[in-house]
């Protein structure tokens, strides 16, 4: 096997064992990023000095006999979070250039470790998209069908892992941006629970929503990675800090027996397709067959929650992207009038079109005379199904279901169509909506492409979606990688 | 027809903490433009902000001095605009939950009436930064205040004279700086003043069209502008004329208000919760323990200073209008006995020299015990009431000793006999008019002669000798 086939904790026991060393695994990386890169097109950067640099830092902490679980490790990071001194453009003309002076905690982290950065990925401009058709610079292209879009909005962070350009990667997720590219890839994608991973350094979308986590090629990767990320930071007073910290790695265990899985009947209805559908059926009874009770559970206000969503996400979105104004960085008009049109040529001509879309539905939803009719019924909307998985999460430990209606679409199929494009998040926005985690993970192939089977639990009880996602890959021992068929190039 | 105004104020006063509202960066004055900043308050891409505790703290030491409620439960929300001082395009502010409601502050007007005004709300919010135009093609931002705490004081509109309005701001100022919130430097910005006027038919109930007052730089100012602004109310109603909801720039030099910008122009802030920060909670604990820290306020102090020190009410409410002053009389009665002499001084020499300087309390030299040294100069007989006056000058403008100004200066009073004596003939060889006056029974003319006995030995003869020796002389 090739090493950059291998996964995280495959590398970490031959560098433990020092039968490589941290450059040699990166030097790997970096050779298959090049060959794969011009068909795929999931990254915005490629950190190569930057890389070797840690590499060497790695092995000499190797050395010292100062391993830990991400040591040496290839990552690939969305390009929305904050790199100190390496561009951050959040697939943004309006950033092209913008480098920032710090990193965002996560980076952090992971640097700490010693993980090493080995580029950074592209995603749909400011993480809004399901498709990364809306990034300024490239379309990623889907691994397993280059004709076909990799899911969004952290596409480009899926399809590297998937195309094996790195050991892991991180993605953020406000509505699906983690679970649908990580499902429409064939890989594991988390989205923990608000406030378990710090937000700061992350280029904001919509506050109440955002969150970072790993996508990896397995389960037990994810909980390495969740180890690393989860945690209270000072500087993000939305994370939460009376939580003891776990061992993610604890609960890697293939016994379920007993567990209580549910399945809400709202998800099985009209639009999920067939193929996907049959998957999901069988994912169910593998379950079954490994022991757990399989309960049907009903979320009454769930056809309202993509609506809310948009409301909610747009409205904070508006605000959050207000500061791009080319006064003190980023995109800025070279001809303007006044300052009322230098703020309007820059952010015309610096935002895409779905940005704009976003930022003007936004700042209806706040208007005065539509605060109430918008913003106001969205945040009891949220209330609501709050309470609906509070009523279910009563009765089961765990909720499953498809992460996305379907496999992957074709490149430029729903560009014209925003609204065909937003239902390819209705299965994961209620889970941000309501602030739980989830993950997604490949239960099989429908017409030779990765179905995604969403797994959802209590907020902070990571743990336990983790086992029962342990225990349905050791069953399913899903093998399948991608062809990179297709394609012009 | 007579009219009354109705007026409401908005204060916006800056908090002591040592660092800013959402980031660690110093909120001192002054400094290289943009060297008080970093990434959470200049707005980059991806910073949070995270409320610093300190800010609650004395916005609730704010509230309590001001007898507000204190809200158990607020949040901070976004005002949406866009200026370049505004770097992230929104101010974090409070909106419908303030931190402190329904407070009141009472003035005492010229007439000796008491009257309370009502405080709506007092809430907590951050500072824009400074756009600077001079010497610069296009203009210039300084980022250095944004993110300083501020205070936003929203009065009812409760008064009715302008002359209320100046007392309100100068009682507001008081009790802030008491409970040692905020130094409320109107010069260095760290106080601003906003105001809201109408006017209507004294009776009616309902208000007329409120006008918004802005570059108000001082009290004066406000007053002022008021003054003018509701007599060109008036008269517009006088003449018939509708008055137009607008807000309008105090011109200082002219002394006029002028148009600033229509209510068409008026913003749609769109508020919304900040879903960045989580709310405030203000437990009964918390609170009580702020309460406890807080300075004793004016009022409690005028009645103790009344009480204790036995100085006139009159006195006592010029001194405790002012903090500083308050604590140097306290330091100086600790040291001299006489409370209504210290008294004396500091509402005579040191309000004027304070007032000619144009300094304030904490910048005087002159250390209590120095105060104290003079006092007792003059009651022992080293130097009279007359030369302590220009002694004091001297210590306020240098800070040394009075001992040392007598002793320099050889300013000690004349008691030797003998030679005041020989001072006392010359005077009376001298006068010969004035002689005869007294001698004539004119008792005046004695003062007249003590005059000239203190004025051949420049203010240092013993004014009780002198006089004395006089009266032996123009006996014989
Ligand atoms: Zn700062």
């Amino acid at each position: 096997m090739e090493l950059h086939e291998l996964k995280i904790h495959e590398l970490n026991d031959l560098l433990k064992k020092k039968e490589v060393s941290a450059v040699d695994v990166t030097k790997a990386y970096l050779k298959r990023i090049n060959e794969v890169e011009p068909k795929v097109d999931a990254l915005i950067c490629k950190t190569e000095d930057f890389a070797l640099k840690k590499a060497e830092e790695a092995d000499k902490m190797i050395k010292d006999g100062n391993i830990n679980d991400l040591t040496g490790i290839p990552v690939i990071i969305k390009d929305n979070m904050c790199t100190e001194n390496i561009r951050t453009t959040c697939a943004s003309k309006m950033l092209e250039d913008f480098v920032p002076p710090y990193n965002a905690t996560v980076v952090e982290n992971l640097n700490s470790l010693g993980a090493v950065m080995v580029g950074k990925a592209n995603l749909d401009e400011f993480a809004m998209g399901s498709s990364t058709e809306n990034s300024a610079f490239k379309t990623t292209k889907n691994p397993w069908d280059l004709e076909r879009v990799p899911g969004g909005s952290s596409g480009g962070s899926a399809a590297s892992v998937a195309a094996d350009e790195c050991a892991f990667s991180l993605g953020s997720d406000t509505g699906g941006s983690i679970r649908q590219p990580a499902s429409l890839c064939g890989v594991v994608g988390m989205k923990p629970t608000y406030g378990l991973v710090s937000r700061y350094g992350l280029v904001a979308f919509a506050s109440s929503l955002d969150q970072i986590g790993p996508i990896t090629k397995d389960v037990t990767d994810c909980a390495i990675v969740l180890n690393a990320i989860a945690g209270h930071d000072p500087k993000d007073s939305t994370s939460v800090d009376k939580m003891r910290k776990k061992d993610y790695k604890e609960f890697l265990k293939e016994d379920i027996k007993g567990m209580k899985i549910g399945y809400a009947k709202e998800f099985f209805r009209q639009g999920l397709d067939e193929g996907v559908k049959r998957s999901i059926e069988a994912s169910l009874k593998i379950f079954e067959e490994l022991g757990a009770e399989i309960r049907e559970v009903s979320l009454k206000y769930i056809d309202y929650a993509l609506a809310a969503y948009y409301i909610v996400s747009s409205a904070e979105a508006s605000s959050n992207l207000a500061r791009y104004d080319g006064i003190r960085y980023g995109y800025a008009a070279e001809k303007y009038e006044d300052l009322i049109d230098m703020y309007m040529v820059s952010r015309s001509e610096g935002f895409g079109k779905e940005v704009k879309r976003r930022i003007m539905l936004g700042t209806y939803a706040l208007s005065s005379g539509y605060y109430d009719a918008y913003y106001n019924k969205a945040l009891k909307v949220r209330t609501l199904i709050k309470q609906d998985y509070e009523k279910a999460f009563q009765n089961v430990d765990v909720i499953v279901g498809p992460t996305s209606p379907t496999v992957a679409f074709k490149i430029g199929e729903r560009v014209e169509d925003p609204l065909a494009m937003y239902l390819a998040d209705v299965y994961t926005v209620p889970v941000n909506i309501a602030g739980l985690p989830g993950l997604s993970m490949p239960c099989g192939l429908s017409d030779g492409l990765p179905v995604g089977l969403q797994i959802v639990g209590k907020h902070f009880d990571e743990g336990t979606i983790l086992n029962a996602a342990y225990a349905f890959e050791k069953a399913l021992s899903f093998t399948a990688k991608p062809s990179f068929k297709g394609g012009a190039r | 027809m007579n009219y009354e105004a109705v007026i409401g104020l908005e204060v916006h006063a800056e908090l002591l903490t040592k660092t800013k509202i959402f980031c660690n960066c110093t909120t001192e004055f002054g400094g290289e433009p943009n060297t008080h900043v970093c990434p959470v308050c200049l707005g980059l891409p991806g910073t949070l902000p995270v409320l610093n505790k300190k800010v609650v703290e004395y916005a609730v030491k704010a509230g309590l001095a001001l007898n507000c409620e204190i809200s158990k439960f607020s949040k901070m929300d976004r005002k949406n605009y866009f200026y370049p001082d505004l770097p992230k395009a929104y101010q974090i502010s409070q909106y419908d939950l303030p931190l402190c409601k329904n407070g009141y502050v009472e003035i005492e007007t010229s007439d000796g009436v008491k009257k309370k005004i009502g405080l709506t709300r007092i809430h907590i919010e951050e500072d824009a930064g400074k756009l600077m135009h001079e010497n610069v093609d296009g203009s210039l931002v300084d980022y250095n205040r944004t993110g300083v705490p501020l205070i936003e004081i929203v009065s009812e509109p409760d008064m009715r004279t302008p002359e209320e309005a100046y007392l309100y701001l100068t009682k507001l100022k008081s009790v802030l700086e008491y409970s040692e919130v905020s130094d409320c430097k109107m010069q260095e910005g760290s106080l601003r003043v906003d105001t809201n006027v109408s006017v209507r038919p004294v009776g009616s109930k309902e208000f007329g069209t409120k006008i918004e007052l802005k570059n108000l730089n001082s009290f004066k100012a406000v007053q002022k502008a008021l003054e003018y602004e509701i007599k060109r109310q008036i008269k517009l109603l006088e003449n018939g004329e509708t008055i137009v909801q607008e807000t309008r720039r105090w011109n200082e030099q002219k002394g006029i208000t002028e148009a600033m910008r229509s209510k068409e122009e008026a913003h749609d802030y769109r508020y919304f919760p900040d879903p960045d920060l989580v709310p405030i909670i203000v437990s009964d604990e918390w609170k009580e323990e702020i309460r406890k820290s807080l300075p004793e306020m004016p009022e409690h102090k005028k009645e103790r200073f009344v009480a204790q020190y036995g100085i006139p009410e009159y006195d006592a409410s010029v001194i405790t209008a002012s903090k500083p002053l308050a604590d140097f009389f306290e330091k100086c009665v600790l040291e001299y006995s006489s409370a209504k002499t210290v008294s004396n001084w500091i509402m005579g020499e040191m309000m004027r020299l304070l007032k000619e300087t144009g300094k304030e309390v904490e910048e005087v030299l002159i250390k209590p015990h120095q105060m104290a040294s003079l006092l007792n100069l003059i009651d022992n007989g080293t130097i009279t009431g007359s030369i302590a006056k220009t002694v004091f000058e001297e210590m306020f403008a240098t800070g040394k000793n009075p001992e040392e100004i007598v002793d320099e200066k050889g300013l000690k009073q004349l008691s030797n006999e003998d030679e005041l004596r020989k001072i006392a003939l010359k005077v009376i060889e001298d006068n010969p008019k004035s002689v005869e006056d007294y001698k004539n029974g004119k008792d005046k003319a004695i003062g007249f002669l003590v005059g000239q006995i203190m004025k051949a030995t420049k203010g240092k003869a013993n004014p009780q000798l002198a006089n004395k020796i006089l009266l032996e002389e123009l006996s014989k």
